[in-house]
């Protein structure tokens, strides 16, 4: 089957961000996005950790060691920017001012339930972050992930079997084998990354996918 | 009016075993450090410690961790790269971890802060995190309650700072340190730069009556 690598999943997700959009992206991979989002489009991105306008990796010499994003990486300020203090990023959050917010998961469910913040290895500390308070406030959640685990095990599933993020919270779920909608029926296909069919995407996800209408 | 204090050590040294401390920051980003090592120099121990990260590497809250002074963490996200010193502790079951989601955190703060009894947030509802906890359906949504979170003592981080407390930060520097500020009996702030002059009252972020010592510790990290 063809996958698609961490950049080339970003680059097509970076598509589905829309001019205007004020966007918050999890800390990781979703980081990638940004800068694959067409330049036409003016996107405000959020960080958790105090800041509206976050802008690109500054140049060597430039950095500012107390300018970060909430993967603790350096950035640089965009045009129209604001800082702001925690208790006040979070009701940004979770006020729903939020457009966006794309997130990484360990396990999404058919019916939209989210587990990505801890496993079921009680010797490895949780760590929730701000992820609970997103996906109860931000409107589309989108996550980006493989479709598998690395042992080849499904991430899609009927019903999550990690502790949960969220019930019922996510929106669009893009792998490296296949983009799909939660739909109030389940998984739908959106679309197949090219050269897969939806029978071999099917073969490794627990959950059924509905094909497009 | 003069909350202005010359060392660093002067102004932790009334911090007894078994406080409570919240220390500002995220990640690197407003942590007080000169306050942190010199906590870790008065050598205050068995200390429940508020903060949003549990530390990494061998410096700030990483080193306080190593030197055993801590016996509970309330945070939301102890597993940043290189939290080596509070996942040894956690794996040998020396600490105790009180896991909040950050926005939760933020807020039972702000709330001890404002005076209020708690809140209802819908951050949770149906997760592990709500187990035990009071829950209320509101217009078809569920809420948990969240109880004020306060502290004995806060060691927070700003730019610029007067000798009435005033504060102005920098940059994401500011995270925690604002609300934190409010929250305990006891501020203790450390700041880039202590003005001679008042700050100007349009630029203060946190006004002084929240901050009971200031100190200047001019090291960005």
């Amino acid at each position: 089957m063809n996958s698609l690598t961490d950049q080339q999943l970003a680059a097509r997700l970076a598509l589905d961000i829309p001019d205007g959009a004020y966007v918050n992206l999890g800390i990781g991979k979703p980081t990638y996005v940004s800068s694959y989002v067409p330049s036409d489009r003016e996107v405000l991105y959020h960080s958790e950790n105090g800041i509206i306008g976050v802008g690109p990796t500054p140049a060597e010499g430039e950095e500012d060691p107390e300018m970060i994003d909430a993967s603790k990486r350096l950035i640089t300020v965009a045009p129209g920017a604001a800082f702001f203090e925690h208790a006040d990023s979070f009701a940004i959050m979770r006020g729903g001012h939020i457009d966006i917010a794309v997130l990484g998961a360990y396990q999404v469910a058919e019916n939209g339930d989210l587990a990505n913040w801890a496993t079921l290895d009680e010797k490895f500390p949780p760590a929730v972050g701000g992820a609970m308070d997103l996906v109860v406030g931000v409107p589309k959640i989108f996550v980006m992930m493989k479709h598998v685990n690395k042992d080849g095990s499904p991430k899609l599933l009927k019903r999550c079997t990690y502790p949960l993020t969220g019930l019922a919270v996510v929106n669009r779920v893009y792998t490296d084998l296949a983009v799909l909608d939660v739909t109030p029926e389940g998984f739908r296909l959106v679309e197949l990354t090219d050269g897969n069919s939806l029978d071999d995407v099917q073969a490794v996800t627990e959950a059924r996918i509905l094909p497009p209408v | 009016m003069d909350k202005r204090v010359a060392t660093l050590a002067e102004a932790v040294r009334n911090i007894p075993d078994g406080a409570s401390v919240m220390i500002g920051g995220f990640g690197n980003s407003g942590v007080p450090f000169g306050l942190v090592d010199a906590l870790i120099d008065h050598g205050a121990k068995n200390l429940t410690i508020i903060s949003n990260n549990a530390g990494a590497g061998d410096f700030g809250l990483g080193r306080l961790l190593k030197e055993g002074q801590v016996s509970k963490f309330v945070c939301s996200y102890p597993r940043s790269r290189g939290s080596v010193w509070f996942e040894k502790a956690y794996a040998a079951g020396e600490i105790a971890l009180e896991i909040v989601p950050q926005g939760t955190l933020a807020e039972r703060i702000r709330a001890a802060g404002a005076g209020l009894g708690g809140f209802l947030t819908p951050t949770g509802f149906g997760t592990r995190l709500a187990e035990g906890k009071e829950t209320r359906v509101i217009d078809g949504k569920g809420y948990v309650f969240e109880a004020p979170l306060s502290a004995d003592f806060a060691l927070i981080r700003g730019e610029k700072g007067d000798r009435w407390g005033n504060l102005s930060y920098h940059g994401t520097a500011r995270n925690f340190n604002p609300i934190m500020a409010s929250a305990a009996r006891h501020t203790i702030a450390e700041v880039r730069q202590l003005s001679e002059a008042p700050l100007d009252p349009e630029s203060v972020v946190s006004p002084g009556i929240f901050v009971k010592s200031i100190v200047e510790y001019g090291v960005r990290p």
